[in-house]
């Protein structure tokens, strides 16, 4: 009985401290920030290789979203004889929370495990270290670019996905079902207003990024630098990123829609 | 590895690839018009009743978007409503003795403002107020006519609504 509760203690005390740590983490990312001139291109490789390099997962989904939207949208309007109302209910649906959350969740999959992978090994390999022994520092050098250049690309990736998905909506409810294009865009633009839906689905987004992008940083450079450590790591990467992203979408939603 | 150049450049295209979707989600996609807000001059016109009417409600002219509903308030002293609206520029010649009424966009639509111009040779202006008003047909009220015109069924009354429809 008194070991449970004892373990049951022990597990708090370390979430806690996992915590504590991610928070420091932060802190020393957002507060030391690189050095501008050196470290702008860090920042732009990182851009790179996490956000242009994720632009054909983000693509292709998009696409897909919205053509699979635009197709069992369609057939349940069909059915109140409301298949004009198609353009609103793809571009709602998608500007405020299948665009910001699809890109975040696979964002995570995509770059955030890759971050967690490479950060892991470098501790695992004392690749880490050895950037101390030389007096560079590793957070400003190898985390902070990771970071701010997950933080960069969320929020792109999820405005190109939202046009792509809304494009792969035209695509089947226009060229292939026979809607009318201007009912189409006309109904779209009437109900879809700039600042409630398209800035609000941004807004989501810059949080998603900043969230996916420290859990990635986070778990890679506390990772056991062992090889099961680093697999552990990267799986907890994405499934936290994933749980996040759902939970913060569910309060953000709650604050947007109560006149916050 | 790739040249530090070369990845600069994917970037930047990858940066005005997402400005172009954003630009896209802010015409195509919201209609927002506003970014450069043509030239309007604002009137105002007091009605008793403005049923379901709207802030950014259309104003029309034969059907012809002409400008928007900018402002609605209540007048303290008299409790009519006083629905500001700005007009475009280009439509200045609009006479100043016109009525303007609030209609609705199919049985159960939306309401608007439609204006329909008479043949004074002076024009509304900034500030001009218009005097013919006609208030919105309100659902419930002509309801409520019909039901109570039904329940009056004494001879004399039914003569007077015989004629009223005769007129009509």
């Amino acid at each position: 009985m008194i070991e449970t509760l004892v373990l049951l203690g022990r597990s708090g005390i370390s979430q806690l401290q996992e915590l504590g740590k991610a928070g420091i983490l932060l802190y020393r990312v957002l507060f030391f920030p690189p050095n501008l001139r050196k470290g702008f291109p860090l920042i732009l490789q990182q851009t790179y290789a996490e956000g242009v390099l994720s632009l054909l997962i983000i693509v292709v989904s998009g696409l897909f979203i919205g053509m699979v939207l635009a197709l069992q949208g369609y057939h349940t309007l069909a059915k109140f004889a409301a298949s004009q109302e198609l353009g609103p209910l793809v571009a709602l649906s998608v500007t405020r929370e299948l665009g910001p959350v699809v890109t975040a969740i696979l964002f995570a999959g995509r770059a955030g495990s890759a971050v967690t992978a490479e950060i892991g090994l470098m501790k695992a390999t004392e690749q880490l270290s050895s950037m101390e022994m030389m007096a560079v520092d590793p957070i400003r050098r190898v985390i902070s670019p990771r970071f701010w250049g997950g933080c960069i690309a969320v929020p792109l990736l999820t405005i190109i996905f939202n046009a792509v998905a809304i494009y792969g909506a035209y695509l089947v409810g226009v060229k292939w079902l026979g809607l009318d294009s201007g009912v189409f865009w006309s109904n779209m633009q009437s109900s879809v207003e700039f600042r409630a839906d398209v800035v609000n689905g941004l807004l989501k987004s810059v949080v998603f990024g900043v969230a996916v992008s420290w859990i990635a940083v986070t778990q890679g450079y506390d990772a056991h630098p062992t090889s099961a450590g680093i697999a552990n790591a990267t799986t907890r990467s994405v499934v936290y990123s994933s749980l996040a992203v759902l939970g913060l979408d569910f309060i953000l939603t709650a604050m947007m829609i109560g006149e916050w | 590895m790739l040249s530090q150049r070369f990845v600069e450049s994917l970037v930047g295209i990858f940066l005005l690839f997402a400005i172009a979707a954003l630009t896209i989600l802010a015409f195509k996609v919201s209609g927002l018009t506003t970014l450069f807000p043509p030239k309007t001059y604002t009137i105002t016109a007091a009605f008793d009743d403005i049923g379901g009417l709207k802030v950014r409600a259309p104003v029309k002219i034969g059907g012809v978007q002409v400008g928007e509903v900018t402002n609605i308030d209540l007048d303290p002293l008299t409790f009519k409503a006083v629905v500001s609206m700005k007009i475009h520029d280009h439509y200045k010649d609009i006479p100043d003795d016109s009525t303007v009424g609030i209609l609705t966009a199919g049985l159960l639509g939306d309401n608007y403002i439609e204006i329909t111009p008479m043949y004074n040779k002076t024009y509304l202006k900034e500030g001009s107020q218009i005097e013919y008003t006609q208030s919105a047909m309100v659902l419930e009220k002509l309801i409520g006519q019909f039901i109570y015109k039904l329940g009056n069924d004494n001879p004399d009354k039914n003569k007077e609504n015989g004629e009223q429809h005769a007129h009509q």
